[in-house]
């Protein structure tokens, strides 16, 4: 029974830190840290303990039954999810302890990120599409105000631009949930997909329409993707790393899977749709990052490109698809991440963002530009890294689904990403100096998230390894796949139907 | 009593004698909370605005002057953690979140409904002065980063 | 019907409001508008004619109750609302500071 305790403990947390540590920073660190650990722990620990219970554990509030109270259901996607959320939000506290120095008003960074913690947690477990939204409301909420953390003018209008988008999307999906409401009479996941599958009517094509628009804000799909380069390179690194790496996939990634798959049984418009645009962010995005000099900029377009890819891999909805989609959504959490945070250590020596004003970085700062080299290569698809495996997954997929435009495509992706990618190297690490001289060094706990998440690049490589993959990939895409286990679930609860 | 700041001396006499009304009719409504319409943000808002109204007639030094700031942030923290504890002590009692641990008493009565009365008790606290201190930051802005640059503190 | 469909018509006001206008109050306000269309809708949902208020009283019949549900949905919404329109609000100050203007075309020192 350790599910509540994914969304209890970083909120209670959260409020603690409020009370007992507004004039103790060092406290604030500390609970967020160990927070960090305990939440890092039990979400590994989650994964083990599925095996043991057919896959899915589920939880009532309130010891009431399922469809009348709120449920919460951990499955493999959710428990992988977790892990990925908990992973990388560990590293990125750690980064922020000495990251934060220039800043003032640790507790309520503290505060804010662990928040960010419940409402994702809480959208990963979540069974309920009301409790959904209130989740993907607390998340945002901290989103927006860690974005303004710094209060320069441009992070402000970065904010701005980031709360009036999320508004526009989270209305879209209270609409939606108002609409599925009103055909079904309930708000629970497996009810509203058991509901379905005898509803005719045509106005869920409405709710199609305006969930694939809401969460497709909040993933960044390319029509919906101007504020993404605004927000997530205005914000603090670790927050930028939190945001790209781990946010937007559970609000936008996540949400939609659960929601497409797993309740209204992946309809094939909602498949070409997403395919269409997965392609399209794709190549937007690339050709995007091509002309930026702002490094963190050039890294948020980058997420947009990568983004596509996945929904390339969830638009086939074949078997192979869906496997190349979820190993590249936890890679580039965890690449894309790492380069957020070198970005955010460079920020830290220059006090510049402008790659024309770096060059040559890599005898000053070697570790910086190691890892960065690390992630770069990764992001791009070169052999020995996790990136590769999972683009090829993705390539293969879309040849054996019939797709080989589409496979040619990311190929061609892939190789504007190894140049975009090249160009930030070359602009910032290597070539000529362009700076004037190094104003801090890079503290120690930068350089150590920096080298974890470097080694976790090559190590989560191993994931596809036959005998590996079996028993933890391969559960996770079950279960996006499998379209009537979630639903299943309620039909026992409900005495009689309705 | 500052004559400058604030309003008139009539707005303040009325003020004097409407704002306990207005504090008492959130509470009453954050205690009933389980057998009428409203409970604990309704409350928490009518609360809320008690205070704004009387940091708008006497202006906002006032508030200021009697209480601590950081004394609502407590309150405000404290309301949330409260919430989340009495959740906890579902799972103590019973093995789930929130649930009901206490005696359900006699409906119609205000002894009735389990945990609540306390929840909404719980969600008033934070809600009135999570409110209060929306609008009280709002209004002293200005002066608020002065105080703060001096302090290195920043909200 | 129509009431559904003025509904959304309200909604789109406050979608145009939020996409067209330059002015960062009344992009709040729109933002505030679509809210409230969305609240109204759910209250629309809940309604069956002829129906009582769902409130549990010693006196009560069997007459037939609206739908308490999405009632309590609105109030939560409403509550997010509340939290976006303040954070939202609190930004604009702090943008009037640095750019000293509302105008969100002016507010444009992040490129593209």
């Amino acid at each position: 029974m350790i599910t509540p305790y994914f969304v209890i403990i970083p909120l209670f947390a959260a409020f603690l830190i409020a009370l007992i540590a507004r004039k103790k920073e060092n406290i604030a660190a500390g609970i967020a840290l160990i927070v960090g650990i305990i939440l890092c722990i039990m979400s590994i620990y989650s994964f083990v303990l599925l095996s043991g219970n057919e896959g899915a554990i589920y939880y009532h509030f309130s010891n009431w039954k399922a469809p009348i109270t709120i449920s919460l259901v951990l499955d493999y996607l959710s428990s992988f999810m977790l892990i990925i959320i908990s992973v990388i939000s560990l590293i990125a506290i750690f980064y922020s302890l000495q990251y934060l120095n220039h800043y003032t008003g640790k507790w309520q960074f503290f505060a804010l990120f662990m928040l960010m913690i419940t409402g994702m947690n809480g959208v990963a477990l979540t069974g309920d599409f009301f409790n959904l939204f209130v989740f993907i409301e607390i998340s945002l909420f901290s989103a927006y105000s860690l974005v303004a953390f710094g209060c320069e003018a441009e992070e402000l209008e970065a904010a701005f631009k980031y709360a009036i988008v999320g508004a526009i999307s989270s209305t879209l999906i209270l609409f939606s949930v108002g609409i599925l409401y009103s055909i079904t009479s309930s708000l629970n996941m497996a009810d509203v997909g058991r509901l379905l599958l005898n509803e005719k009517s045509k106005v869920i094509y409405l709710v199609y329409g305006m969930m694939i628009v809401g969460f497709g804000l909040k993933s960044a799909l390319v029509p919906f993707h101007a504020w993404l380069p605004d927000a997530h390179p205005s914000a603090p690194a670790p927050i930028s790393s939190m945001l790209s790496g781990v946010l937007i996939k559970v609000l936008g990634i996540y949400a939609l899977i659960r929601v497409f798959f797993n309740v209204f049984g992946a309809p094939q418009i909602f498949l070409q749709i997403i395919l269409i645009l997965g392609i399209i962010s794709m190549v937007v995005g690339g050709l995007m990052s091509l002309m930026q000099w702002d490094i963190k900029r050039l890294l948020g377009f980058s997420t947009v490109s990568q983004v596509g890819y996945i929904f390339l891999g969830i638009g086939l909805g074949t078997p192979l698809g869906i496997l190349g989609a979820i190993f590249h959504l936890l890679n580039h959490s965890i690449f894309k991440a790492l380069l957020f945070m070198n970005a955010g250590a460079v920020e830290y020596a220059l006090d510049t963002r402008d790659m024309k004003q770096m060059g040559g970085l890599s005898k000053k700062l070697p570790i910086t530009s190691t890892t960065s080299m690390i992630g770069s290569l990764s992001i791009s698809g070169i052999p020995p890294f996790n990136g590769f495996f999972s683009k090829l997954i993705i390539i293969i997929a879309c040849i054996q689904a019939g797709h080989p435009i589409y496979a040619g495509w990311a190929i061609l992706i892939s190789i504007i990403t190894l140049a975009y990618y090249l160009k930030m190297q070359r602009f910032t690490f290597y070539g000529k100096q362009n700076f004037k001289k190094i104003f801090e060094k890079v503290p120690f706990t930068l350089k150590t998230s920096m080298i974890i998440l470097a080694g976790l690049c090559v190590i989560s490589s191993v994931l596809i390894i036959p005998g590996i993959k079996e028993v933890t990939l391969d559960k996770v895409t079950e279960v996006i796949l499998d379209k009537t286990k979630y639903i299943e679930y309620i039909k026992p609860l409900i005495l009689g139907g309705r | 009593m500052n004559e400058e700041k604030g309003m008139t001396i009539i707005v303040k006499t009325i003020t004097r004698f409407t704002v306990w009304l207005i504090f008492l009719y959130g509470l009453y409504i954050i205690i009933h909370g389980h057998l009428t319409p409203g409970g604990g943000f309704a409350g928490g808002v009518i609360i809320s605005l008690s205070f704004v109204h009387l940091t708008l007639a006497y202006g906002k030094d006032f508030f200021l002057k009697r209480h601590k700031i950081s004394t609502l942030h407590n309150i405000e923290a404290g309301g949330a953690l409260a919430f989340v504890i009495i959740g906890i002590l579902g799972i103590a009692w019973t093995g789930s979140f929130l649930a009901n641990f206490i005696s359900t008493g006699k409906l119609f009565t205000l002894k009735s409904a389990g945990v609540i009365p306390l929840l909404n008790i719980a969600i008033g606290a934070k809600a009135g002065t999570a409110l209060y201190l929306v609008f009280y930051y709002l209004v002293t802005h200005r002066s608020f980063i002065q105080k703060s640059e001096s302090e290195g503190e920043i909200k | 019907m129509t009431l559904y469909l003025m509904t959304f018509f309200l909604f789109l006001v406050g979608l145009y409001g939020a996409t067209t206008k330059r002015d960062i109050i009344k992009i709040i306000l729109a933002i505030g508008i679509m809210g409230y269309s969305v609240n109204l809708f759910l209250i629309l949902i809940a309604y069956r004619s002829g129906a009582i208020y769902p409130i549990l009283t010693k006196s009560l019949g069997k007459e037939l109750m609206v739908d308490p549900l999405p009632q309590a949905l609105v109030l939560t919404a409403i509550v997010i609302e509340l939290g976006i329109t303040a954070l939202l609000a609190s930004l604009a100050i702090r943008i009037f500071e640095k750019y000293k203007t509302f105008d969100i075309t002016q507010v444009r020192r992040l490129k593209g």
